[in-house]
């Protein structure tokens, strides 16, 4: 269990101020200048050395990703963007960064973006986040009020600017290509990769897209040496990191925790436990919509982290985990979901336009039981058919739960097949 | 150069290639929807994917750069099921319509299926269905068979210019639709249903009307402007259903113009199919004996001096040397083909040519038009100028009318004033002109077809030869280059066009023989015998005394020039209506009746005669170049401003007029440019 001396988000249930002094007393904006003053490359290599992953859901490492900008311009501008367009179901950890603690993120926007040579931040902040929009706004002005960010950056010399660019609530633009488009104004359809963002992104010019935690994470990374982030969490799944416990949980909460922590403890230390005890417990989602469901008996061992998780079948994705209880009609969980894929896709690539409302309507039929036993092995590989055939990861999102629901919970879906046939039978009698 | 393994066949391709390409060069066939060579990549349809060691999942062929030392499979049969899968996708919501779908027997959803789909449906789901969508008098939609290819959206945006064909909705939502569906304000619309390639966008004067393999097929040339389009004409028995472009990277690329695809049902109506003779003031039907006894008895009876003869726009070569030939023979010496005025010089081949060539747009770094309506005129050419603008570095200025061409341009001013003044140097543009590597001239026929035209030539071709550029005509007649090519232009002394009309009104002029020639301006002709020779009943058929009734383009094996020199046989794709005949047989066949019996039997004489006259003709579908000398006359230049003086896109020749396509698509046009209630 993590120690409070090794929490970074001191501030994020919003008991002291979200404010320029608040966040001073917090630590931050502390000796910014000398940090930037031991230069980009020592960032970058702080960052890696640290193991910080990404925290948006894939997890790519975020030292490695920052390498990957020019490290000569050719001319044109390059820019960081920050994915604040969380809109993964089950996940609101950077709705309570923005909110109670936004000076962390507008540091590392200066330090992450300083390390990339950008010369700008975007934060593309989701349309429902309007309160959040505004402390992170309000959070801007006072560091521009007080030098930090502008012109003269902390007083380096370096311009650097943040603005806040709130999008429109569609959950396609937290993909980072479609929230490229989207930041330029076009419609929110992901981009065809390569060329990747770091090579052309926003306007043409080279770009980084992060998750707001992963750049909120970094300053305090830097202050404290990166030896000290790699030293919590397990080899490869280091540091700490918000988890989102959300559904039947007494005590539902936002927690940072150290990575590697096992899922039953961190869900009976800090959400109250399962509604009922850990033996109601039915499934769990570990990582916000789009990752595979896992039954109880997985859940009572695993470990919350990237590799412990990828090992099960299942991923960390934002680390929101989704506790069901066994009062949950699990396959109409899951058709819900399927639900939200088939309203949220682009409808620009083939798989995912057609495949996610086919797979919708499929399981509609299933929470009811109205189909066929061979219909699940036909769902199964129709899920299969749009996974990894698409251009973004929302048809690979909007298979795996499907995907996970058919492998855990096969049984479920024959028997209530059965009992429909059972009752329409009765019925015609 | 990267190298690259492709099912085991290791190919080097240029850099910058796609692994489609790179597919292809080796052999490798990639099936693919969304995929346009002449289009920007969407890589949406992802029926191209193929299977890359290392890599964690299959890639789209079509956007993913070759790169050295890749290893590509595409008969692995993990790639055989991702296709299969996408095909099943595309399925589940196309309607099973293709015994009535126009598209039918040549769409590539269902040449893929073939291939790629399954032998039934898993799909047990209600099917999607889509609204339809105007989009104005050519496109017929059924929008419930698109795939979401996105490749009309492009061609909009990217080939025609014009912002307004676009996704709305999202997901299985998803529509294309236009602007407020209204018709896409392009001329060159119709190129969307060639490229879609479902039956979701299909010809409108096309629909239900044929199947595709029922149609013969007969590889042709348009004439609806002096670009030179090749076609493809398709017939059922003695009827054109359809016209399609060809592929012609010299000339049209893939594209073609509306005007040119839709107005074949001009073919069908208005045409003179028997000769008729005027008799006490009134057309009636003759033998073709009494016909040409009548004509020749006329030609026999009249002083040649007193004798002309005018071939118009959409003249062919041959019919041209057949008339020059016999106009030779009664000794007359008033012949002309510049039914517009122009007095181009026909001894000065590079003073009439659109001598960059179509393709040398794509190398010249700045482009002047002089009083072209070149959207209009030739939107072939201005998709191409279009084309060179995009790909960066090339600055276009226009004097003339200031309208929307579908790139950016300098507008210099609106006549020969500017003219004058970039002549001078004295225009901001001149700097660019003098400093392009390859700058280009266009000179249209808003600026020669004037009192003043031959000093505007004159001032256009000395700005051109100040500054190292190519001076360029840009003809509007598919039938103008080939009648100065063979000089049927006055010969020693004779008259030109305006000085027929105005023999014919003052009594100088006795006999007029029309070949093709429906755009005389002018009262006189009323007063002369009118000899006409035509397709159709237009206007050149008003003050005729004898009407000959010739073929169309599509009804004859005729040779055209385009605007930039290049000589291009047409074939005959269908017979021409009734005692309608090919035109250069009529006039052999006047030229017996006469006793002055012109010396070609055959297509193959006569050609070998226009060798004779012109080398050039021996060369066929390419451009034999002119040597410069200059252009014009030097003369005062006038005040008037450069202006298309009402031209109608859609009723520039007699097909046209007589087509009903053309009067739709005319007004569809006037209704969109009414607006929509806010316009007071």
């Amino acid at each position: 269990m993590l120690n409070d001396k090794d929490r970074i988000f001191t501030n994020l249930y919003g008991l002291q101020s979200p404010g320029l002094d608040g966040a001073r007393a917090r630590g931050d904006w502390d000796g910014t200048a000398d940090l930037m003053g031991k230069g980009q490359d020592w960032i970058v290599d702080e960052v890696k050395a640290s193991g910080l992953r990404g925290r948006g859901g894939a997890g790519f490492p975020t030292g490695l990703k920052m390498s990957f900008m020019p490290k000569e311009s050719d001319g044109r501008p390059q820019y960081l963007v920050v994915n604040a367009d969380e809109g993964e179901p089950g996940t609101c950890k950077d709705r309570e960064i923005m909110r109670h603690d936004p000076h962390k993120l507008v540091e590392g926007c200066l330090l992450a973006g300083f390390a990339m040579r950008a010369e700008a931040a975007y934060i593309y902040i989701r349309g429902e986040f309007y309160r959040e929009a505004e402390a992170l706004q309000s959070a801007i002005d006072e560091a521009y009020a007080a030098g930090l960010i502008g012109e003269n950056a902390s007083g380096t010399g370096y311009k650097f600017d943040v603005y806040v660019h709130r999008g429109m609530g569609a959950y396609i633009c937290g993909e980072e290509t479609a929230l490229i488009e989207s930041l330029e104004g076009k419609k929110g359809q992901p981009r065809l990769k390569p060329p990747f963002p770091a090579n052309v992104g926003v306007w043409g010019c080279p770009t980084t897209v992060n998750n707001v935690e992963s750049i909120a994470v970094i300053p305090t990374i830097l202050r404290r040496t990166a030896a000290w982030f790699a030293g919590l969490g397990r080899e490869n799944n280091t540091g700490t990191k918000i988890f989102s416990i959300s559904g039947h949980v007494n005590n539902p909460c936002n927690v940072e925790e150290e990575m590697g922590i096992p899922l039953k403890e961190l869900i009976e230390k800090h959400a109250g436990g399962v509604r009922g005890g850990w033996d109601n417990l039915l499934a769990v989602i570990p990582g916000g919509s789009s990752v595979p469901v896992l039954p109880k008996r997985i859940c009572d061992t695993v470990l919350m982290d990237f590799d412990s998780l990828k090992a099960v079948q299942s991923g960390l994705g934002t680390a929101a985990v989704i506790v069901m209880d066994k009062s949950t009609d699990i396959v109409r969980a899951i058709a819900r979901l399927s639900s939200f894929y088939q309203h949220e896709s682009c409808g620009q690539c083939t798989p995912c336009r057609e495949g996610t409302g086919w797979m919708a309507r499929v399981m509609d039929r299933m929470v009811r039981g109205e189909a066929e036993p061979e219909e699940i092995d036909s769902l199964l590989d129709v899920t299969k058919q749009i996974e990894g055939h698409t251009i973004c990861a929302l048809g690979d999102a909007a298979a795996w739960p499907i995907q996970g629901l058919i492998r855990h919970f096969r049984p479920e879906l024959e028997a209530r097949i059965a009992a429909e046939k059972e009752a329409a039978r009765n019925r015609v009698a | 150069m990267p190298t690259l393994t492709i099912d085991g066949v290791e190919v080097t391709v240029d850099d910058g290639m796609t692994l489609m390409q790179a597919c292809e060069e080796a052999g490798a066939e990639i099936p693919r929807f969304c995929y346009h060579d002449r289009l920007s990549i969407a890589g949406n349809c992802r029926m191209c994917l193929v299977e890359q060691e290392n890599a964690p999942k299959p890639v789209a062929s079509c956007a993913m750069p070759a790169g050295d030392g890749m290893v590509i499979h595409t008969n692995m049969p993990s790639v055989k099921k991702a296709r299969e899968g996408v095909m099943e996708f595309l399925l589940i919501n196309h309607p099973l319509d293709c015994p009535i779908c126009d598209q039918g027997g040549e769409c590539d959803l269902q040449d893929q299926s073939m291939a790629y789909g399954g032998n039934d449906s898993r799909y047990t789901e209600n099917k999607r269905a889509v609204t339809e969508k105007n989009m104005g008098p050519l496109i017929k939609t059924v929008m419930t068979r698109c795939i979401h290819c996105t490749r009309c959206v492009r061609f909009a945006e990217e080939v025609a210019g014009v912002e307004e064909i676009g996704a709305l909705g999202r997901g299985e939502h998803m529509e294309i639709s236009t602007y407020l569906e209204q018709s896409m304000t392009s001329e060159l619309s119709g190129n969307v249903i060639d490229l879609c390639p479902v039956g979701a966008l299909t010809s409108k004067p096309y629909a239900f009307t044929a199947r595709s393999w029922e149609l013969e097929k007969t590889e042709s040339i348009d004439v609806h402007d002096a670009v030179g389009s090749n076609i493809r004409v398709d017939v059922r028995g003695r009827e054109v259903m359809r016209i399609l472009p060809r592929l012609n990277e010299d000339v049209n690329q893939e594209w073609l113009a509306d005007r040119s695809r839709f107005a074949y049902d001009g073919l069908k109506k208005r045409r003179l199919d028997k000769p008729y003779m005027r008799v006490d003031g009134k057309l009636q039907p003759v033998s073709w004996e009494e016909a040409f006894k009548t004509v020749a008895d006329k030609l026999g009876n009249t002083d040649a001096s007193k004798i002309a003869a005018i071939a118009g726009d959409l003249a062919d070569v041959e019919a041209m040397i057949a008339l020059k030939d016999l106009m030779q023979a009664v000794g007359s010496s008033n012949i002309d083909c510049r039914e517009d005025g122009i007095l181009h010089d026909a001894g000065n081949r590079g003073s009439y040519l659109f001598n960059s060539t179509i393709n040398g747009i794509d190398e010249a770094d700045a482009i002047l038009i002089i009083g072209a309506d070149i959207r209009s005129d030739a939107p072939i050419i201005n998709a191409r100028i279009r084309q060179r603008w995009l790909t960066g570095n090339a600055k276009i200025a226009i004097i003339g009318e200031n309208t929307d061409l579908t790139y950016d341009y300098d507008y210099l001013g609106a006549g020969p004033q500017t003219l004058q003044e970039v002549a001078e140097g004295k225009n901001s543009f001149c700097d660019i002109l003098k400093g392009a590597a390859n700058p280009i001239i266009i000179v249209g026929k808003q600026a020669l077809a004037r009192e003043d035209g031959q000093a505007i030539a004159a001032t256009a071709a000395a700005i051109a030869d100040a500054i190292g550029g190519t001076y360029n005509v840009l003809h509007t007649a598919a039938g103008r280059v080939g009648g100065l090519d063979v000089g049927f232009v006055p010969q020693d002394g004779g008259r030109n066009v305006a000085e027929i009309v105005a023999g014919a009104a003052s009594g100088d002029i006795d006999v007029v023989y029309l070949l093709n020639a429906d755009g005389i301006e002018g009262e006189g002709l009323d007063k002369a015998f009118v000899i006409y020779q035509g397709s159709h009943g237009d206007a050149g058929v008003k003050n005729a005394d004898v009407i000959l009734p010739g073929a169309a383009y599509t009804e004859k094996d005729a040779t055209w020039v385009n605007t930039e020199g290049r000589v291009q046989q047409g074939r005959r794709a269908a017979f021409p209506p009734g005692d309608a005949r090919e035109d250069w047989t009529i006039l052999r066949a006047l030229s017996g009746v006469m006793g002055k019996t012109l010396p070609y039997d055959t297509l193959g004489a006569l050609r070998a005669r226009m060798v004779e006259i012109a080398p050039q003709f021996d060369v066929l579908d390419d451009v034999t170049a002119a040597d410069w000398q200059g252009a014009g006359q030097a003369g005062e230049l006038s005040d008037a401003v450069f202006t298309n003086d009402g031209v109608n896109h859609y009723k520039v020749n007699p097909i046209c007029r007589a087509s009903e396509t053309m009067d739709a698509c005319e007004q569809n046009r006037a209704e969109i440019s009414e607006g929509t209630g806010t316009n007071g």
